[in-house]
């Protein structure tokens, strides 16, 4: 009686999904149809395909009978092995993108002509910015978060499907976007490029997400709530207001991709670099410390150094970062006032940043001598200290003396990825190596040796990138202000520019060993769940002791 | 329960336990938490020091008094102060006699420089050699005159623009409306065959451009083709092409016509002295005469 009820209310349910997404395939059909701009038409296309391929799936399921099987004593973890895929392709095809503009800003014939409008820098940059951040990272933190508030809670995701639609649900943002970006739809928002109907749909995919994650938490069977979940939450709730705050704008038209910011000026400026800054600060801080305070300690089999300095560094750097977007405004209309609190706010983050550093590498302490023989610890090793780097470097260059050299040079460009690709990008390595083996049931990885090669092969290009981008953008900052003796500026910018191009062509190499790395990786992994050893599954709910 | 140490020096973890993570108790680190303290100690000082907490009426000022604002106009009035006296001698001599004065001539030439390399560069390169449809400023061609006063000129009202009505002005005809496809050819040729540089494309044809260039261009360009810098006619003997000197882009000249644009640079947008400066900086290039 039981089955036969359940399968009553799955197909209740189904129905209801059925009336949904054909409304929605339809509505995407009459917007397809009153289009304004090209963007717009291929998005509404987009929607209306997607809506009525799940149409057609979920009608083909409907009435076949669903044996009830009881899940909730096994962890969720699907949608963590889609994610990781996500994640890999992601990346892959984001490095892609990066590196293919580091070369068009030295050849600049890269822009060809016949892609003009499409495939040029200004189009392509945002598309890169946005497939490494938001695909790649985005896709990394739903994925890790989804596996370690699991395990972390000893409890299965919360929601039952609603995970499914948060990891489907973000790819087509992505896809929006992606397509939006190359046809010409954009807020000029840094790093809040998508239109006003992604903002949208990211809206209700991001409360999903919240939900899912927050009822994993209420759900579990520990009774402290582990440091990574602070982590994540905090990240996924400040993105959130973040994402709508910064989004604020009133579309000309339903049927068109343009909209109007309610900000205007700079209290326009302002906003967009509060949300940038922070998109920085939960995003790729607070959301991949998450990821740090559960695979460290996982991977070298070690306790973390100290609960204190977790619980302070964190309530400090989610107190302080909020506040220090303005010092990405400094020498601009933003008032005096502004500018200062930014800078005094960035400075004193310092050690709440590396408070994650130090608990980090001391609890890899004990376990140096991993070093030597696990790869994945020392892509560990080397993310930590990427981040603590940048951490140094970003307040420095908050510092309005210092910002007065560095600011609109590639310093900035330099600093942003030494922490993307050292701290971001190795540690979601580090934690994807981790996943592999054990969300296919594998004995090991594939190959520790190709491992070895991505790891040597990322830093190198890190190394390349980080330092050609010192060299040119200092370079560039002092040509900028080099006077002659009568007190007249000596360079053209056009001479700064001929200038930087060796430094272009290095960091344009730095980019092919990254992605090299990359692809090394990709297939390490694919050749893991194809090859290497089975073990029996271990996804069972762990009972609270 | 808090796990006891095990070795000698481990301290004791905090008891939980999450998946088989732990978590030591250790203090926080003093060097960490001094720096932290002097971190928050300075940024109280420096937030009363400058310019930071917004009021209701306005933020505090600081006790420094300082203003990004007012360092810049400070800035530009100790750096205009220091140059006022020889700004003022560079507007008022003759624009011949600047480069008899040495102090002045070098003055002229660099801050010419800077106002060159800011207003000028983007379409006549950093190093004023031009590219195609704005011309090198380094060689002893010059459309309008390459004296001190026609650079001078030239730079204050611009050409062919709508904004300085005493702009230089000149419009060659668009001969495409005007002659017959077979003309436009022979005068093509003929316009070729007066290049040092190109070689006529059909020799034949030569003889008979010549009357058509004598008929349609030579009111402006002169009967030899050496050009009219009181019309900015380019001289077309010489090796040097604005536009291009091939076939296809003469014929394109000829038919279409060019209409090049400069704006002005005097009135609101340079001193007379920056003009003065950037004229004698143009005319030291090389080719001033």
């Amino acid at each position: 009686m039981g089955a036969v009820t359940e399968t009553k209310g799955r197909n209740m349910t189904n129905y209801f999904k059925l009336i949904v997404l054909g409304v929605i395939a339809l509505l995407a059909l009459i917007a397809a149809n009153y289009a304004r701009d090209l963007a717009y038409l291929v998005n509404a296309l987009t929607v209306a395909l997607v809506a009525a391929g799940l149409f057609i799936w979920t009608l083909r399921k409907t009435d076949e009978p669903v044996p009830a099987v009881d899940l909730s004593g096994q962890y969720m973890d699907g949608v963590v092995r889609a994610g990781v895929i996500a994640t890999a392709l992601w990346g892959v095809v984001g490095f892609l993108a990066g590196t293919f503009i580091a070369f068009q800003l030295a050849f600049p014939v890269l822009n060809f002509d016949w892609a003009q409008g499409y495939l040029n820098f200004g189009r392509l940059r945002p598309l890169h910015t946005s497939a490494v951040i938001f695909a790649f990272g985005g896709n990394a933190l739903i994925a890790t978060s989804f596996y370690v508030v699991q395990r972390t809670s000893a409890a299965r995701l919360w929601g039952g499907n609603l995970a499914w639609f948060v990891f489907w649900g973000y790819q087509l943002v992505i896809v929006l976007a992606a397509t939006g970006y190359l046809l010409g739809a954009t807020q000029s928002k840094e790093y809040a490029e998508p239109e006003w109907y992604v903002d949208w749909w990211l809206t209700i995919v991001w409360v999903a997400y919240l939900a899912v994650f927050l009822g994993t938490i209420v759900r579990r069977k520990e009774r402290h709530i582990y440091v990574a979940n602070w982590f994540y939450l905090s990240f996924i709730l400040t993105v959130a207001m973040l994402h709508i705050v910064n989004n604020l704008s009133i579309p000309v038209s339903v049927f068109g991709s343009k909209s109007v910011q309610v900000f205007s000026g700079v209290q326009d400026a302002m906003v967009q670099w509060w949300y940038g800054h922070n998109a920085v600060g939960f995003f790729l801080t607070a959301g991949f410390l998450g990821m740090m305070y559960y695979f460290v300690p996982k991977q070298a089999e070690r306790p973390i150094y100290s609960y204190k300095l977790s619980i302070v560094h964190f309530w400090a750097l989610i107190f302080i970062y909020i506040w220090a977007g303005p010092h990405h405004l400094h020498y601009t209309a933003l008032p005096d006032w502004a500018s200062t609190l930014g800078m005094v706010f960035s400075i004193v983050l310092w050690m709440p940043s590396w408070g994650g550093m130090i608990n980090g590498l001391m609890t890899l302490s004990g376990a140096w001598d991993k070093l030597r023989t696990d790869p994945i610890i020392r892509m560990m090793v080397i993310s930590v200290g990427f981040y603590g780097m940048s951490t140094f470097e970003g307040p420095m260059m908050s510092i309005r003396a210092v910002n007065s050299l560095s600011h609109y040079t590639d310093w900035t460009i330099g600093h942003v990825h030494s922490g993307a690709l050292g701290w971001n990008g190795m540690i979601t390595f580090g934690a994807l190596y981790f996943l592999v083996p054990r969300l296919w049931n594998r004995e090991r990885l594939y190959s520790l040796s190709l491992v070895s090669w991505h790891f040597w092969l990322a830093t190198i290009g890190i190394i390349l990138y980080a330092a050609s981008m010192w060299v040119t953008g200092i370079m560039e900052g002092l040509m900028w202000r080099e006077v002659d003796a009568n007190g007249f500026l000596v360079n053209a910018f056009a001479d700064t520019v001929a200038a930087k191009l060796p430094m272009y062509v290095v960091r344009g190499l730095g980019g092919v060993l990254y992605i090299a790395g990359a692809i090394i990786m990709c297939y390490n992994l694919f050749m893991t769940v194809k090859r290497s050893p089975a073990v029996e599954a271990t996804n069972s709910v762990v009972p609270a002791e | 329960m808090a796990r006891q140490p095990k070795k000698k020096n481990e301290v004791e973890t905090t008891g939980h336990e999450w998946d088989g993570i732990e978590e030591y108790n250790n203090p926080l680190p003093r060097w960490w938490l001094w720096i932290f303290y002097a971190c928050i100690v300075w940024g109280i000082w420096y937030t009363i020091a400058y310019p930071a907490w917004p009021m209701v009426q306005g933020a505090t000022k600081g006790y420094l008094g300082w203003s990004t604002r007012a360092n810049v106009a400070e800035e530009i009035a100790t750096a205009e102060a220091a140059n006022a006296e020889i700004n003022e001698r560079l507007a008022s001599v003759e624009l011949t006699a600047i480069a008899d004065d040495p102090e002045l001539a070098g003055y002229a030439r660099s801050a010419g420089e800077a106002v060159f390399k800011t207003w000028c560069a983007q379409c006549h390169g950093s190093g004023a050699a031009g590219a195609k449809g704005y011309p090198n400023l380094q060689d002893d061609a010059w459309l309008w005159g390459g004296t001190m006063e026609d650079i001078h000129y030239s730079i204050a009202h611009g050409i062919r623009n709508e904004d300085d009505p005493d702009a230089r002005y000149s419009e060659m005809p668009a001969y495409g409306e005007i002659l017959e496809e077979p003309q436009i050819e022979q005068v093509v040729n003929y316009v070729m065959s007066l290049s040092p540089t190109y070689e006529p494309q059909d020799a034949s044809l030569v003889a008979d451009g010549e009357e058509i260039f004598l008929d349609n261009c030579a009111a402006c360009h002169g009967d030899d083709g050496k050009g009219d810098i009181f019309q900015g006619a380019p001289n077309l003997t010489d090796a040097i092409w604005l536009y291009g000197g091939d076939y296809e882009t003469v014929k394109e000249t000829v038919t279409n016509s060019r209409f090049g644009v400069m704006p002005p640079m005097g009135g609101a947008q340079l001193t007379e002295a920056k003009i003065r400066a950037v004229a004698t900086y143009v005319h030291q290039l090389g080719g001033g005469e």
